[in-house]
């Protein structure tokens, strides 16, 4: 029962409750770190690092937290995580982490994080926190390193900086789309991943919450 | 335990998850600190190489630095100096303080690079302030003493996505060729609002970039003070003399 409990919590967010596609959540960030793929793959281990322990973290002094400071104290918890995060990038790899400039620090604010936190780990275990967290890193994780795969791919030409497609420009046959380096590249490869998703999925179509009445005009004349 | 909603129980957690994490926080930046400290010189030494045209990825940093001679320069009179020397501070005076920094050092470190036995261009660095931060970086200059080779930024903290785009390697490579003074030997580099265009001027522009305005005025500010009277002024002319006479 747990053990079915504990798969459905880790695995459900890769897909079928993906944070990005379905929640449409986290954007900002899957968006502006997607050029390449090293900086993606360093902001997924920031992230899931951050999803994981503060969800466990949360999670284990639930009973203490007074309700009407709850939101502070979950921002304290995951601002300490994030500094710690960004202070070892600093340390241990930090040309990227400059190319990654606020977005490390923006883990503060990303929906994913605080929305997991205050919807999961406030009513749940730590183990249970821990994995949701590290669920939710990972289907965040999955559809950036998709999406940067992609871009650098046919943007550069090359994956983690390694040429993979032979440019017209070195004499090769490929002719790099700059389009895909560009905010608007991202844009449309998330939208189609989306509808990709969703044709595959069918239950994860949203009906339309409203429907337009049609007008009968004679009625009106 | 006091109750988990009284006021007691609310000051306590509040007090005991601040101590928590600010140890944690502090912990790990005291912990981490040389190794930061490594990484941020080893970038320092790469925008020194990058701005010299030297940089590329994968190159032996610390073994091309060597190549550098560096040498500490009296900014008074623009004579070089023992190194020993340095560390006296001069107040900068209000109207020459362009790059908006109030004191400056008396005495600077340049990297001069040579080829056979000749200077071919010397690395100087300079900072100011832009819109947030103080811009810290060097301004690579041929042998002639106003012909930029590059500029380039190892530290500052303006608007990303905005100001940042100092950093982009396109705009970079508009200051490579340009020059800084007139033959009336004033300093009239600038970074422009908008594009430069072609005439007589464009050789003393650089491009502005979009949303970032006052980031260029920071800019052009701290290259116009350091290569000003106040800045490397006289060294710069001294170097330009040296070039004319060689000639």
């Amino acid at each position: 029962m747990l053990r079915d409990d504990a798969k459905k919590i880790l695995f459900e967010p890769l897909i079928d409750n993906n944070p990005i596609t379905l929640q449409i959540l986290g954007i900002c960030s899957a968006l502006a770190v997607t050029t390449s793929l090293l900086p993606a793959l360093l902001m997924c281990a920031a992230l899931v690092t951050v999803a994981s322990l503060s969800g466990a973290a949360i999670s284990s002094i639930r009973q203490y937290i007074p309700t009407n400071i709850r939101i502070i104290v979950q921002m304290t918890i995951i601002a300490s995580f994030v500094i710690l995060v960004d202070q070892f990038l600093k340390a241990y790899a930090y040309e990227t982490s400059k190319e990654l400039s606020v977005f490390v620090g923006l883990i503060i604010t990303n929906c994913i994080i605080l929305g997991r936190a205050e919807a999961f780990a406030m009513k749940n275990g730590v183990g249970l926190s821990f994995l949701d967290g590290l669920g939710n890193g990972l289907g965040y994780s999955a559809v950036l390193i998709a999406v940067a795969t992609i871009r650098e791919l046919f943007g550069a030409g090359t994956l983690l900086g390694y040429p993979a497609l032979p440019l017209a420009s070195d004499g090769g046959w490929y002719q790099a789309n700059g389009l895909m380096l560009l905010p608007p590249g991202a844009f449309f490869i998330i939208g189609l991943l989306i509808w990709a998703i969703r044709s595959w999925k069918t239950e994860q179509v949203e009906h339309p919450a409203y429907q337009i009445h049609e007008i009968h005009r004679h009625q009106v004349l | 335990m006091p109750e988990r909603d009284s006021f007691a129980n609310t000051l306590l957690v509040a007090i005991g998850l601040s101590l928590v994490c600010s140890l944690l926080v502090a912990g790990t930046a005291v912990l981490l600190k040389p190794n930061q400290l490594e990484n941020a010189e080893r970038f320092n030494r790469r925008t020194i190489l990058d701005v010299a045209g030297l940089y590329e990825p994968g190159v032996d940093i610390d073994g091309l630095f060597a190549s550098f001679e560096v040498r500490t320069v009296d900014l008074s009179n623009g004579q070089y100096v023992d190194a020993m020397e340095v560390g006296v501070d001069v107040p900068i005076p209000d109207e020459l303080d362009l790059a908006r920094i109030h004191r400056r050092a008396r005495f600077q470190t340049v990297y001069i690079l040579r080829t056979s036995g000749d200077i071919e261009q010397v690395i100087l660095p300079v900072y100011g302030s832009g819109l947030w931060s103080t811009m810290r970086g060097y301004l690579a200059v041929a042998a002639d003493g106003t012909t930029i080779r590059g500029l380039g930024f190892y530290e500052h903290g303006e608007t990303p996505g905005l100001g940042d785009q100092i950093d982009d390697a396109e705009w970079r490579t508009q200051w490579s060729g340009k020059r800084i003074y007139d033959d009336q030997g004033n300093a009239r580099i600038e970074v422009v609002r908008g594009t430069v265009h072609p005439g007589a001027a464009a050789v003393y522009q650089v491009d502005g970039i979009s949303g970032a305005t006052l980031t260029g005025k920071g800019v052009t500010d701290l290259v116009r003070y350091w290569t000003g009277p106040h800045g490397f002024g006289a060294y710069l002319g001294k170097l330009r003399e040296q070039f004319d006479a060689a000639r």
